[in-house]
């Protein structure tokens, strides 16, 4: 430890903080959250708006808000709070000052500057052109800037977090090799890394096309690169929130990973395919070979596939043998029914577990698969898919985390915590609720980024089955209990800094995590069998196939394309 | 603990759980199944997106498109104004997307082949044919062809799926298939 920095050790939980490092996990993770406020809001009105009789938005606001939507949710909501995971799963589980706290200092600002001056440039109705920016489209200048701002802010923090691995290993302050925990968030790190340079080759001349400096941008070409940013940057959430998934499961059970081996190999398969997904948006693109499609929309074999399908594995089985460990062993679930299920932070986790594999994975791949991709493309069933990845699976699980983290950082006890049981159950709910009925309504045929589901104003009018409206209506409706979930959290959260009891200094009597592992024998054909984590993948697994070839029976239904 | 180091240095020697190394095959299987196909689907299945694609001057694809409606109008949709055309079996026929319409309106024989052509005037475009579900994208610069076989008769939508300013929720177009 560096003698230069302050830092003190948690009384409750015994996590290490650095004075530099504690701020800026508070101020990026409360920053996160405001944007949260923000974007889920606009998101709620985007879900009413959809709701055929409702229709709350006129057009030109629906699509100024669903560019805002977009940014904000999607964007700058996740990565502020993945810049908090960074700097904790760096200085604090490394027991290390930060590295260069200037810089990340530096970052944040930057990070918030070009958030706002994006925001602003949306709010000002002049660019809503979506937060994928098509070309040739355009949007005002200032819009690309304020993109490419932020993501050199995230880069510096990025590296902020790489430059505290280094010192962490120069000054020896953990033996071996990293943490799970680290190691994972290294694997975003790393991704976030090609995602930001990935941004930056197509933005900067984009910038530059929008002050007429640059003619034209082929607009395949921009829509290559610009995904390989825009759908690496959700593998970052992916493999930030598998890593607070194992952080909870430690955190809450003493829970130690199955095998070292297997957990890491699957975060090495994220780091050496995950960035192919650019592929899942130019299926139906000309000028791309079915070849190069296939290859990169599988991840090369679908091998990024297998990485989170192991996850789905290890993170349960290791809270099944911890639990198992402590006793709970009668039948194949007694370890999973007595869970904590009225503690948040493992409530959250869990159903972000379970809705991120049932409804996101699934869905995704089937979605990435070449040929039915034809009949899922731009319809509801795109946002349906990503709702559970990145709200039930990202925002979820830092949902989760928050409940943990936000008493120890602001040493306050939380607030409202009957309201905070009940809070990841509503949210998770309504997340359901728009995934499923976005994604039905999809399977119709409805259009996403689209105003009047009716065509009211087309000179050739169409008509949705009525089931399509009816699925936008309970979409609207799961909409507005996500919503309800999203506010509660952010009341709570911001009620515990600003009002929750001030938590004493003394070592409260007995320290949550057991300092030594649930565990205790290396590897795990010592440690103790997981057939009911077994049984649940199995389960995955049947529900997988069954709706994969169910969905190329729908592709089989339609007109004959060659 | 996950958030410790591995309590064993050489961590990579320890031995793996028979559980996980069952899902880890099963699941390697699974993902190898899922690869394969999309290949044999190129073989055996009705509906892939060809590979043939060029780039193409707007102001050209719009000539081809003039050409088309001249030659092979049947009448006008309506009040409209709008031209339906019906190209030969086996034509290639021409289908452009500029702001905020589909121009013009085919009208193409069930179970018979068509060489359709796809390009934009302007942004980029979303040709989702409803209710049949059928979505490609449609980019400005690039002449997209897809050989289409119609399997069923009848009256088509085609909305436009990808967001094209603020008229894009009226972009909608029509298509017609009939029997004989």
């Amino acid at each position: 430890m560096s003698i230069l920095s302050k830092s003190r050790i948690c009384p409750e939980t015994g996590l290490f903080f650095d004075d530099q490092a504690e701020k800026l996990i508070k101020w990026n993770a409360v920053t996160g959250v405001v944007f949260l406020l923000v974007g889920g809001l606009f998101g709620v009105l985007m879900a009413l708006t959809r709701w055929t009789e409702v229709h709350i938005l006129p057009a030109d606001w629906f699509y100024l808000l669903l560019t805002a939507h977009g940014l904000d949710a999607l964007i700058v909501w996740i990565i502020f709070f993945e810049m908090a995971v960074l700097y904790l799963a760096s200085s604090t589980l490394l027991k290390v000052r930060l590295a260069a706290p200037k810089w990340a200092w530096l970052g944040y600002w930057l990070m918030l500057i070009g958030a706002v001056i994006t925001n602003v440039m949306v709010l000002e109705g002049d660019s809503s052109v979506m937060f994928t920016s098509y070309p040739p489209m355009k949007a005002h200048p200032l819009f690309y800037l304020g993109i490419i701002v932020f993501a050199v802010g995230a880069l510096i923090g990025t590296f902020c977090f790489f430059g505290t691995l280094v010192l962490a290993k120069e000054q020896k302050t953990y033996e071996g090799s990293l943490p799970l925990v680290t190691f994972g968030a290294l694997t975003a790190a790393i991704i976030a890394v090609f995602t930001i340079a990935s941004g930056a080759i197509i933005l900067v001349p984009t910038l530059l096309w929008s002050l007429g400096y640059i003619a034209h941008i082929d607009p395949l070409m921009y829509k290559t690169i610009w995904w390989a940013m825009g759908h690496s940057s959700q593998q970052i959430n992916v493999s930030a929130h598998v890593s607070v998934w194992y952080l909870i499961a430690a955190i809450v059970f003493g829970a130690k990973p199955l095998s070292e081996k297997v957990s890491r190999m699957a975060f090495l398969f994220y780091i050496f395919f995950l960035q192919l997904a650019s592929a899942h948006h130019l299926l139906v693109e000309p000028g791309l070979s079915s070849e190069w499609k296939i290859f990169n929309t599988s991840y090369a074999m679908y091998l990024a596939v297998l990485g989170s399908m192991i996850h789905g594995l290890t993170v349960p089985g290791s809270i099944e043998a911890a639990q198992r460990k402590k006793g709970f062993n009668k039948g194949l679930f007694e370890w999973l029914r007595r869970a904590p299920w009225g503690n948040p932070v493992f409530s959250g986790m869990f159903m972000s577990l379970v809705m991120f594999g049932f409804l996101g994975g699934i869905t995704g791949v089937i979605m990435g698969t070449e040929q039915i991709n034809i009949i899922m493309h731009n319809t509801l069933y795109v946002p349906g898919h990503f709702h559970a990845t990145v709200v039930a699976g990202t925002t979820l699980t830092f949902m989760a985390v928050s409940y943990f983290l936000v008493p120890v950082l602001f040493r306050r006890e939380l607030w409202l915590p009957g309201l905070a049981k009940w809070q990841t159950y509503i949210y998770a709910i309504g997340v359901a609720g728009i995934s499923v009925f976005m994604m039905a309504a999809g399977t119709l045929g409805v259009s996403r980024r689209h105003w009047d589901n009716n065509f009211a104003d087309a000179t050739l009018g169409f008509d949705y089955p009525a089931a399509a409206h009816m699925f936008l209506a309970l979409n609207g409706i799961s909409g507005l209990m996500a919503g309800l979930g999203g506010a509660s959290f952010c009341i709570i959260m911001v009620g515990t800094i600003l009002w929750g009891k001030k938590k004493s200094d003394v070592p409260a009597s007995a320290p949550a995590p057991a300092p030594e592992p649930a565990v205790h024998q290396a590897g795990s054909a010592g440690t103790i069998a997981v057939p009911g984590t077994f049984v649940l993948a199995l389960i995955f697994l049947g529900t997988f196939i069954l709706y994969y070839y169910v969905n190329w029976k729908y592709l089989a239904e339609v007109w004959h394309l060659s | 603990m996950a958030i410790h180091p591995p309590e064993t240095k050489i961590w990579w020697k320890e031995p793996i759980h028979s559980i996980e190394i069952w899902w880890v095959l099963i699941a390697l299987v699974w993902s190898l199944i899922m690869f394969v196909m999309m290949p044999y689907w190129h073989i055996y299945g009705n509906q892939n997106l060809s590979n043939e694609a060029y780039r193409v001057d707007p102001e050209y694809f719009g000539e081809k498109v003039e050409d088309m409606v001249k030659k092979y109008t049947i009448r006008e949709e309506g009040d409209t104004g709008i031209p339906v055309v019906a190209p030969p079996v086996g034509s290639d026929v021409f289908l452009l997307a500029r702001l905020w319409e589909w121009y013009p309106i085919l009208e193409l024989k069930k179970g018979k082949e068509y060489r359709l052509h796809l390009s934009s005037m302007d942004w980029m475009h979303g040709f989702s044919l409803q209710p049949t579900n059928i979505n490609l994208q449609v980019h400005p610069g690039y002449d997209f062809v897809v050989t289409v076989t119609p399997t069923e008769s009848g009256k088509f939508a085609i909305i436009c799926n990808e967001y094209c300013g603020i008229g894009h929720h009226t972009m909608a177009g029509r298509m017609y298939v009939t029997d004989k």
